[in-house]
Parts: structure tokens; C-alpha cells; sequence
């Protein structure tokens, strides 16, 4: 059986470079009690693993980790369940190879 | 706030907005380009690989300036299941030449180069600035751009929208629908370093000679998807991608898939011992030519990603970027050269320029081979993979079974898994999306 070791997500941003904006986030999710199927949906498909559950059952974002993909925003924006905007210029990840 | 108007304004500093911006810029325009990024290239993900006829009509004398990284000469495709691949290479001297054909780049070094091109030829160069909104007359013509850096809007005849695949400005302005979950992928990539000798001998390369590979299979779980390992001079960049659909309806998470496939046999010994230094994302356009949008209006163009202007199949992005960039600003000189007024009538001879090329001819032709490759995608990218590894292993593997015997296995574990029709008519639906 091969056994597949976690994979952390938290290292691989850690090469990263950022300049967060702080205060300005520049996605937002829709404050609600229970989340959607598109809402839950971000918390594996995002790939620098934004989103998170809190301990009341509600998906939160902290995007100081996002790598500005859009991947969000095409899953979970049509249904109003998210805020999706770029960062500020000059804010957000920097990229020195891309 | 800045009074004067442009000519013409660009949004973006990717490969699109730069080659449309350096075009209006040689021909005397006065232009001005916006980019969120620090500096442009910073918000940019890309293989990379470089065409060089497309950059040679932009800047001839790219090959002695740019920073290139390895002209390739060897391009394998690998097939691959869980433990094997099956490949295709194909390596030829030819491509040893005095202007070759295709370079591997790595973007923000590129674009940062490429910008400063756009300057020299006389551009204004914005960056830090994210344009937040168009700005439009009474009727309703866009007329200019508002941004994050100043009050009050910025005129110009025309605004170029090079502003990349999540394409904000366009969507918000109602001048096309936002990117769905099946005509986007979502790829995700490292940067790994290693001295410039493992590469070449890992890679059986000389010099700044290059090679990629382009891999599918059971790599993307059953996902439409591809797999990349591209060879740069002193890194090899490593990546996946798959339908943003798919990875909704399978749950499956972006970062473990790329940590399978660099754990694949088949991967590992070629990154063992690197130093990772960066780990991106970005979005493709993979809708093809089907999910192009309306390219032109009152005051307005759009080209690249923005435009879903992509070749999935043939993995080509940057190279549609940049030429309808630059016959977007051809179009745009020409009207400006004849004294006449950027509206959607006039502008609508960037389209006719553009199906002309080979962006929108080449989209055309496989216009049926997305959707076919997204309804699929089990069989093209799970089982397929997988029966084909079979066949191989009974090919090579001797092991006293007559030869009749082998073959007629391998034929039953493909009808067994795909049954006579479902073959017959995958080949025929393949045939007729590729024709
Ligand atoms: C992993 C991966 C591998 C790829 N491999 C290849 C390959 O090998 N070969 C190839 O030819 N293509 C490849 N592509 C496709 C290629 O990268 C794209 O087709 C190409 O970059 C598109 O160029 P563009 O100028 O349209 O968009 P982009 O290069 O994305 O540029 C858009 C620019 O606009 C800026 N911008 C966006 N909105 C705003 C705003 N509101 N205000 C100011 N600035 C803004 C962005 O910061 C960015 O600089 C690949 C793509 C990916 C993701
Ligand atoms: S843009 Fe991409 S990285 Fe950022 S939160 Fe959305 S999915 Fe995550």
C-alpha cells in the first residue's frame, strides 16, 4: 500500500514573495450561515489553500497566502458567494520567475 | 489626475499588451500601459515556452537581447499510468540552427525585458496601478480608463484590453462573460533549481541545447489534464493542470496532484536533490475557439488570454498573445493613420486581420476537440493511459507466453475496459475533432 505523505501547502507559499495590503483584502466571501457546494468547493480547490472552515461550519478567507489564480472566482463569484478584485497595484505576490 | 489624452491606453504588460504597446509605440502613437505588478512579469506564470517567429515579427533582434533561457531540440510526450509512461520523443539536429525555432523563458525575467522594449520605443509605462473600472461617455462609447493610483479618469481614442485570462475590467463591463469552470484550467507549477550540469546530463543536453516534456495520463486523476517538465539553464519548471471543472466535481487538490506527479517514477530522478524557489498558479483558457468573445467595440479591443485566445491542444498561449496584440495595434494604426474614428464598425477590421491569421485558423480547426476531451476525460485520461501501459509491458516483457497469446490479451483488456463500439467511436469522434 503506498502511503502518501501530507502534503503542506504553508511551505510551498513560504518561498514566496508577497507585499500584503493589510486591511484591503481583496477577495471577500459573503457573510452566511450554512456554505454552498461552490463555497465548500474552494476549500480543495484552491491552490495555496485560502480558504478554511471555522469551527461554527463557515468558510472563511485569509488572503495574505493567495497567489491570485482566479480559480475562486470562476467557481464560487456567479452565485454571489464571493467578492473577487485584484489586490492594489503593487500589492499581492511577486513573482520572480512565474 | 493626468489631462492629456492618448492615443491609445493598454491594459496589462503581458506578452498581448506589450506586443500591442510596442506596435502603437514604433508607429509614433502615444501610448500609455497599466500594470498592477511591481514590475511587469511579476504577476505572470507561464512554462515557458517562446516561439520565436511570433517575437521575431515584434522584435527581430530578440535572439541577441532577450533573456532566453534553452532552444529546444527534443520535445517528448510521455503517457503515463502510475508506476510507467509510455513516450515519444522526437530530437533533431535540425534544430541545432542559427535562428531557432522555440525557447524555453521564464516569464518574469522575459516580460520585465520585453517592457523595456515597449519604453524604448516610446511607450508610457505605469506600474503598481491596477485599472479598476472603464470609463465610458454618454453613449456609452468607452472613452478611458479609471485606476487605483489617481482620481478621475484617463482618456484615449482606443483602450486595449491585454489585461490576461480572469479578464475583470471586460466582465464587470459587460463586454464578455466571466470564464467558466469548464473553459478554464487551473495549473499549478514549481521552480526547481539545479546546477546547470545535473541538468544537462540528467536531460542528455550540450550547451544551451533544451528539451520538454509534455505528460498525461493517470498523473491528472481521471481530470482533463497535462502534466509539463520544461528545462531551463540552471532550473527545470515542473507543473499540472486541469479543467477548473474538474476539480471542482472531483474535490481533487491542486497541490497534492503536482506532489504525485513529482513522486512519479518517472519524475523523481529528474528533480532529485533541487531547491525549490517559487510554487505559482495561474488559469488557462481552454475553451477553445467556441468561447471566443465579441473582440471589438465603441472605443475598445481585446486580445490574449482575455480573449480565450488559446491553443490547449498544442500547449500555444503566448504566441496567439502577442500576434493579436500586434494586429490589434496594426488595425488601430491603420484607422488612426486614415484619420478615422475608433468605433465598432471600423475597429471590426481587427477580427477580419485576425481570421486571417493563424490564431483564429488554427482555433477553428480543432473547435470540436475541447468539449470531446472534457466529456471524456475518464477514458482519454485514465483509461486509455492505463490500457496502453499494459500493452506495452506485454510487448516487452518476456516471460515464455507466446506472442499470439500476449497480443490477444492486451486486445481483450482493451474491449473489456472500452467495449468494440465505445473504441470504434472514440477513435472516429478523436478523428473528426482533430481533422
Ligand atoms: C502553467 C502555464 C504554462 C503555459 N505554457 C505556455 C507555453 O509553454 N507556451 C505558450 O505560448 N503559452 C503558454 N501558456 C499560456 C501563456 O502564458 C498565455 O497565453 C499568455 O501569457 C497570455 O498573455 P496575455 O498578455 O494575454 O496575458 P498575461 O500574460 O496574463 O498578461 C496580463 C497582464 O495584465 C495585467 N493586468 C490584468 N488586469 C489588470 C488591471 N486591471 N490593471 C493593470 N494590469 C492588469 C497582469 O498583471 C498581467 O501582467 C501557459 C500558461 C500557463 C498558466
Ligand atoms: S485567487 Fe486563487 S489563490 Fe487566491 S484565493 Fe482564489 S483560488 Fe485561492
Amino acid at each position: 500500500m503506498n502511503v502518501e505523505p501530507r502534503v503542506r501547502v504553508e511551505d510551498k507559499l513560504y518561498y514566496n514573495r508577497y507585499l500584503v495590503d493589510v486591511g484591503h483584502p481583496h477577495v471577500k466571501v459573503r457573510a452566511h450561515t450554512t456554505p454552498s457546494p461552490q463555497l465548500l468547493a474552494l476549500l480543495k480547490a484552491c491552490p495555496a489553500r485560502c480558504y478554511e472552515l471555522n469551527d461554527d461550519g463557515q468558510v472563511e478567507i485569509t488572503v495574505d497566502g493567495c497567489i491570485e489564480c482566479g480559480t475562486c472566482r470562476v467557481i464560487a463569484e456567479p452565485t454571489g458567494d464571493i467578492q473577487w478584485s485584484h489586490p492594489r497595484g503593487g500589492f499581492g505576490v511577486l513573482f520572480k520567475f512565474g | 489626475m493626468i489631462e492629456e489624452k492618448f492615443d491609445a491606453i493598454v491594459v496589462g504588460a503581458g506578452m498581448a499588451g506589450n506586443a500591442a504597446a510596442l506596435t502603437m509605440a514604433k508607429r509614433g502613437m502615444k501610448v500609455l500601459q497599466f500594470e498592477r505588478g511591481e514590475y511587469p512579469g511579476s504577476k505572470n506564470v507561464q512554462g515557458a515556452i517562446l516561439y520565436a517567429d511570433m517575437m521575431e515579427k515584434l522584435v527581430p533582434e530578440f535572439r541577441e537581447e532577450a533573456p532566453l533561457e534553452r532552444h529546444l531540440v527534443e520535445q517528448r510526450f510521455w503517457m503515463m499510468d502510475d508506476r510507467s509512461h509510455v513516450g515519444m520523443h522526437y530530437r533533431s539536429e535540425d534544430f541545432n540552427e542559427e535562428r531557432p525555432n522555440r525557447y524555453t523563458i521564464i516569464r518574469a525575467q522575459f516580460d520585465k525585458w520585453f517592457s523595456s522594449k515597449v519604453r524604448e520605443a516610446g511607450a508610457t509605462v505605469l506600474c503598481e496601478t491596477t485599472v479598476t473600472e472603464l470609463a465610458r461617455d454618454e453613449r456609452e462609447r468607452i472613452v478611458g480608463v479609471r485606476t487605483d493610483r489617481r482620481d478621475g479618469e484617463i482618456h484615449a481614442d482606443v483602450v486595449v484590453l491585454a489585461e490576461g485570462v480572469n479578464g475583470l475590467l471586460g466582465t464587470r463591463a459587460g463586454l464578455r462573460a466571466r470564464p467558466t469552470p469548464d473553459n478554464v484550467a487551473l495549473a499549478v507549477k514549481e521552480m526547481h533549481f539545479l546546477p546547470r550540469e545535473t541538468i544537462e546530463a540528467r536531460f542528455n543536453l550540450k550547451g544551451d541545447e533544451g528539451v520538454v516534456i509534455e505528460a498525461a495520463g493517470t498523473i491528472s486523476r481521471g481530470m482533463t489534464g497535462m502534466g509539463f517538465i520544461y528545462a531551463n539553464k540552471e532550473c527545470i519548471s515542473l507543473g499540472i493542470g486541469c479543467l477548473v471543472a474538474d476539480f471542482q466535481r472531483t474535490g481533487q487538490t491542486p497541490y497534492v496532484l503536482l506532489d504525485q506527479f513529482k513522486r512519479h517514477p518517472s519524475v523523481a530522478p529528474l528533480i532529485a536533490g533541487s531547491e525549490v524557489k517559487e510554487y505559482s498558479a495561474h488559469l488557462i483558457p481552454e475553451g477553445g475557439y467556441k468561447s471566443i468573445p465579441q473582440l471589438y467595440g465603441e472605443g475598445w479591443v481585446v486580445v490574449g488570454d482575455a480573449a480565450q485566445l488559446n491553443n490547449a491542444i498544442h500547449r500555444e498561449g503566448s504566441n496567439l498573445a502577442m500576434t493579436s496584440g500586434r494586429i490589434a495595434a496594426e488595425a488601430i494604426g491603420l484607422l488612426k493613420s486614415r484619420g478615422e474614428p475608433m468605433s465598432a464598425t471600423n475597429l471590426s477590421i481587427y477580427k477580419k486581420m485576425l481570421d486571417d491569421s493563424f490564431v483564429i485558423k488554427d482555433l477553428k480547426k480543432y473547435k470540436d476537440l475541447p468539449p470531446l476531451m472534457h466529456t471524456q476525460s475518464q477514458n482519454f485520461f485514465l483509461t486509455y493511459p492505463q490500457l496502453i501501459s499494459k500493452a506495452m509491458q506485454n510487448f516487452v516483457r518476456v516471460d515464455g507466453t507466446p506472442k499470439a497469446e500476449k497480443e490477444k490479451a492486451t486486445l481483450k483488456s482493451f474491449v473489456k475496459a472500452r467495449s468494440w463500439t465505445g473504441l470504434f467511436g472514440d477513435a472516429c469522434r478523436f478523428a473528426r475533432a482533430w481533422r
